[in-house]
């Protein structure tokens, strides 16, 4: 059973006269639970594959099949109710709402993006506090904590509703070297516990260390594809 | 727990001086606006209460072409008994109608016996009179509150040049509609205080006398003066009136009499209209206040949130949800400068009320301003000022619930 499945994914921009071939021609499966992460120079396509594979964004031509479902042809309310249901977001700049707590934060998509019953979202959000080790900052504000626990308490909104699928776009860019790793591993207990798959990119080779599938980009197109000893996935 | 409107509140709390400043000037608009309306109305409610409560009454019948033509008091465009009887039923019928007095309109020459000038009369029954106009005693300065056959009630400017008092005896000379001339002495009873408008420098003389004095055969009438039991239905019971008295016609198959409310018969009702026109200018400029202070608010605010609304729209909020928070945060906006406002509007119109300013008006000397704010005032205005904050922060708010997830995210 395959989570994603990509067939030839081109992606271009027009700039003016100029014509970027952002994404050109790329294909790839992948199973539920991975940990899977793009590499790749700068410009080489990694974000744009990433806003790809999350629905906030449709190629310019080729095929994308997630959960079971033929994302391409979702208008924007149905790709946002599939972006609620079914994908977590972790970004670079953690994008905590900054005039919400900690908790409210993490509480945010079960009570505006999905309907979950108050003592349900509150037995999540609480589960996840705990994990992600944020239960005694639940009640401050974004703007008095560090960026490292920003990043956990955006890991932690991102696996409140359950997903099938978390994406990361350089997650760890603005942290430090060890709380970035903190942060991955984290993400990989999540993946443990919740059997959740967990896609991100990065520039960081100590964290790209850290995926078991690793995909790398050049010129939009993926020029390598490894697995680490020990993934059964091939 | 957080909600749509905790977000927005906290949002507002987020950029307080900004906040402060916008809900500062809606609430300055509301104040305004409410003081404005609650004194120019109670001005205006006032003034005409003088008018319509001191001589003319609320509604006036004739017969058909005295009030064009009323500056003369022409004796011949009086209506006859058996018309009046007519009238009078028809007015008794009508529940509506409180009270009514005919009167006997003439002008006629004043004379102490020392010297003569002119005087315009009023013949009436006077507890018909007082109870259709009855701030009428109220404005007898000096004597007697009551008119008795054989006595006379002078206007002041006219007791004033003619140097007459009260007890004082004189003779009222008169023309009656056959040219013969005829004279009667009177006693004067009381001096009455000047109005602005028709009527108000009128002297009052019993009905009786005024038929005697004229040598009239049968009693005819110039109008009838009617008073209502409830003011704010002058249109209805006007048009009613005037349907029921259009089916009375002459040989000729005219109309014989005509009705005129209040608003037609004195210059007043054109300050009113002014007042009114006023009014209304001054609640266009308190929308255009409400509407381009928070538009620019929550344009600001859209755009300053532009990566927070992608982020929002890219872990999947709706983009009807994302247009809620906006025009929910507008209306936050309104609702607080608007109540604010509400509550520093009473307080001042309690302070206007506790000064009790004076005023004049014409003739009339000395009224307090007694302001009073109307509830259906203030609900309309609150109301109006949160539609507008509503309306105003709709094109923000659209503009975020549209926003491309991908580009708001890469706004920097
Ligand atoms: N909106 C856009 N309009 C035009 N060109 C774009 C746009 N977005 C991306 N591109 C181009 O597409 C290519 C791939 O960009 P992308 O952002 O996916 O790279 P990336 O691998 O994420 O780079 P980085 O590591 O710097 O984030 C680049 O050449 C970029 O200039
Ligand atoms: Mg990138």
């Amino acid at each position: 059973m395959t989570l994603i499945s990509a067939v030839n994914l081109e992606k271009t921009y027009q700039a003016g006269e100029v014509i970027v071939k952002a994404l050109d021609g790329v294909s790839f499966e992948i199973e539920p639970s991975s940990f899977v992460s793009f590499v790749g120079p700068s410009g080489s396509g990694k974000t744009t594959l990433l806003n790809l594979i999350g629905c906030l964004d449709k190629p310019t031509s080729g095929e994308l099949r997630i959960a079971d479902t033929e994302v391409l042809s979702l208008n924007r309310r149905e790709s946002a109710l599939f972006r609620g249901s079914n994908i977590g977001f972790i970004f670079q700049d953690f994008n905590l709402i900054p005039v919400l707590t900690v908790y409210e934060n993490i509480e945010y998509p079960l009570l505006m993006v999905l309907t979950t019953s108050v003592e349900e979202r509150k037995k999540r959000v609480l589960e996840l506090l705990e994990i992600v080790g944020m239960k005694d900052q639940r009640d401050k504000y974004p703007d008095q904590i560090s960026g490292g626990q920003k990043q956990r308490a955006a890991v932690a909104r991102a696996l409140v509703t359950n997903p099938k699928l978390v994406l990361a776009d350089e997650p760890t860019a603005n942290l430090d070297k060890h709380t970035a790793y903190m942060v991955i591993e984290l993400m990989k207990k999540m993946r443990d516990d919740f059997k959740t798959t967990f896609i991100f990119s990065t520039h960081d080779p100590k964290v790209v260390g850290e995926a078991e599938i690793i995909y790398t980009l050049d010129d939009g197109t993926i020029i390598n594809k490894a697995i680490k000893a020990g993934k059964k996935h091939d | 727990m957080i909600n749509l409107f905790k977000i927005a509140i906290r949002n507002l709390m987020r950029y307080k001086r900004r906040t402060l400043l916008t809900a500062s000037l809606i609430t300055i608009g509301v104040v305004f606006v409410l003081v404005f309306v609650s004194v120019s109305g109670s001005f205006k409610n006032m003034m005409i209460g003088q008018i319509t409560d001191s001589v003319i009454g609320h509604i006036q019948l004739h017969r058909k072409g005295y009030v064009a033509s009323i500056e003369n008091l022409p004796l011949t465009m009086n209506m006859k008994a058996n018309s009046v009887k007519r009238l009078e039923k028809i007015i008794s019928d009508e529940p509506q109608i409180e009270a009514f007095s005919p009167r006997i309109k003439f002008g006629g020459m004043f004379s102490n016996f020392a010297e003569t000038t002119n005087i315009r009369l009023n013949g009436v029954y006077p507890e018909k009179e007082f109870a259709t106009v009855p701030l009428l005693p109220s404005r007898i300065t000096k004597g007697e509150k009551s008119l008795n056959l054989g006595e006379i009630i002078i206007p002041e400017l006219l007791a004033n040049g003619m140097n007459a008092k009260i007890g004082d005896t004189v003779v009222i000379v008169a023309t009656n509609q056959n040219g013969s001339v005829n004279g009667k002495q009177f006693k004067v009873s009381g001096i009455l205080e000047s109005v602005s408008g028709p009527g108000g420098r009128d002297g009052y003389i019993h009905l009786e006398d005024a038929v005697e004095l004229l040598r009239m055969e049968e009693i005819e009438i110039s109008e009838i003066a009617v008073r209502l039991k409830n003011f704010d239905k002058l249109d209805i019971v006007t048009s009613k009136l005037e349907e029921l008295i259009s089916k009375e016609l002459n040989k000729n198959d005219k109309p014989m009499f005509e009705v005129h409310p209040w608003k037609k018969l004195s210059p007043f009702y054109h300050i009113s209209r002014m007042i009114d026109l006023l009014t209304f200018f001054i609640k266009i400029m308190l929308i255009a206040i409400v509407l381009i202070s928070i538009m620019n608010v929550m344009i600001m605010a859209v755009y300053e949130r532009i990566r927070e609304i992608g982020t929002l729209s890219a872990i999947g909020t709706l983009p009807s949800r994302i247009l809620s928070m906006f025009v929910i945060e507008g209306f936050c906006l309104g609702f607080i400068g608007g109540v604010i406002g509400d509550i520093i509007g009473i307080v001042i119109v309690f302070i206007i009320n506790m000064a009790k300013i004076k005023f004049d008006f014409g003739m009339q000397k000395g009224l307090t301003l007694v302001a009073s704010i109307h509830q259906g005032d203030l609900l309309a205005i609150s109301a109006t000022v949160i539609i507008v904050s509503v309306i105003a922060s709709l094109q923000p708010a659209l503009k975020a619930s549209r926003m491309n997830p991908i580009e708001a995210l890469r706004h920097v």
